[in-house]
């Protein structure tokens, strides 16, 4: 057979998309099917990762950022002038930002003094203002910040996003993620997995996906112990905890180990050619472990962001 | 000699609330060693079963953090400060 290069190859199937702006390129993540990491299990169970990372803000914190911003603009509380605030440790901020950029919707964003220094650089790039908040105190300090700066805003400048009690952030995923991963596996899906920050990311599909079919396992999960280092997840039990967390939606709850979530993200990295970043990491050690309870299933999990985000 | 350690808020529990505790030590590790001991609960959280530091804890002696400096066997002098800090910046605090 003759030597046909990558890019000389027909790429009529997937022909390139053109988008009208940024808005429309977030979502339609691809599904990859995980070979290595799962070879010890039975070939009927299948476990597939959804590539999060290739939004174009890099996480997947742009789905519900776009729906957040969309539905505040729609029902008139920012667009006309108003700074969006709100608490975040990283991809969300840097979501908001990219996004703010966009649509010219300036952007004030309240982060933990420990939050990388590659994260700030990029809201910044972005033209986000950043306030930071104690470094003791994550992502609660955060949240207890931009109460207190809420407080003092007599005149009304800011629109208080609250990726943590907004009901636009898991709507982002049963409108989106849920349908995407529906369709994705020829309505194969039996298990979905992944771990809690704001929870939107389980909440939603997990809600889009019980509307496809009830049969379908939702499972979160969330770090083993209060002090992990499992980025932008929560170990609910010792937090403030997410207002559109509804712990009766999930049907189980399996609880990871720091090390082993950061041990995965370098595996995958080395067996799948994914690089993940540790929250992505913990995800596919949830799935695995709810794999190896299956003789035979299709388990999808998300991978939140890529490694290079952490790599200061 | 003594030196102050600034506890992160999910470690407090072990702390009885207190932001910072006074503890006596030469290096950081002797220090962290003797927090450890006076504090159970913290030890397994800081270390692993080798007595190193866990991956996504950095200790900052100072404002250095130690891996920059001479890790555990980092000198402290009286009044220094070391400061327990999750790599991470989302999640439980």
């Amino acid at each position: 057979m003759p030597h046909r290069s990558w890019t000389s190859r027909n790429s009529g199937i997937h022909p390139p998309k053109l988008h009208d702006n940024l808005l429309g390129m977030i979502g339609n993540t691809p599904l990859v099917r995980l070979s290595g990491v799962t070879r010890d299990l039975p070939a009927e169970v299948e476990v597939w990762a959804k590539l999060e990372f290739m939004n174009p803000g890099g996480s997947v914190k742009d789905r519900p950022a776009r729906q957040i911003i969309l539905d505040a603009i729609a029902q008139g509380l920012l667009g006309q002038g108003q700074r969006l605030i709100d608490a975040t440790s990283g991809n969300t901020g840097i979501a908001y930002a990219m996004l703010g950029a966009a649509l010219d919707i300036p952007v004030t964003l309240v982060m933990p003094g420990n939050t990388s220094e590659q994260r700030k650089r990029v809201v910044t790039a972005f033209g986000a203002e950043i306030i930071a908040s104690s470094e003791m105190e994550g992502s609660d300090g955060a949240i207890t910040l931009v109460r207190e700066i809420l407080e003092a805003d007599t005149e009304g400048n800011y629109y208080y996003a609250d990726q943590y009690s907004n009901p636009s952030n898991p709507l982002a995923h049963t409108l989106t993620t849920a349908p995407e991963i529906w369709k994705q596996t020829d309505a194969r899906v039996t298990h979905f997995v992944a771990c809690t920050g704001t929870s939107g990311t389980i909440m939603g599909t997990g809600r889009g996906l019980k509307g496809f079919s009830k049969e379908i396992q939702i499972i979160g999960a969330q770090p083993a112990d209060a002090f992990h280092g499992l980025e932008g997840l929560k170990h609910m039990p010792s937090s403030i905890v997410p207002q559109i967390y509804d712990e009766s939606l999930l049907d189980e709850i399996r609880w990871i180990e720091t090390e082993a979530g950061w041990d995965m993200a370098e595996q995958l990295a080395v067996d799948e050619g994914i690089a993940a970043g540790n929250s992505g990491g913990a995800n596919v050690v949830a799935a695995l472990q709810v794999a190896s309870t299956l003789e035979k299933g299709v388990v999808v999990t998300v991978i939140c962001d890529h490694a290079d985000r952490y790599m200061d | 000699m003594s030196v102050n350690v600034r506890i992160p808020t999910p470690l407090r529990k072990f702390t009885d609330s207190l932001e910072s505790v006074p503890v006596e030590g030469s290096t950081v590790g002797e220090a962290l060693q003797n927090l450890a001991d006076t504090h159970p609960g913290i030890k397994q959280r800081l270390f692993t079963d080798e007595g190193k530091v866990r991956r996504f804890v950095n200790i900052f002696a100072n404002e250095e953090d130690i891996r920059f400096l001479e890790q555990l066997d980092t000198m402290l002098e009286d009044g220094d400060e070391l400061s327990i800090v999750p790599a991470i910046a989302g999640g439980a605090a």
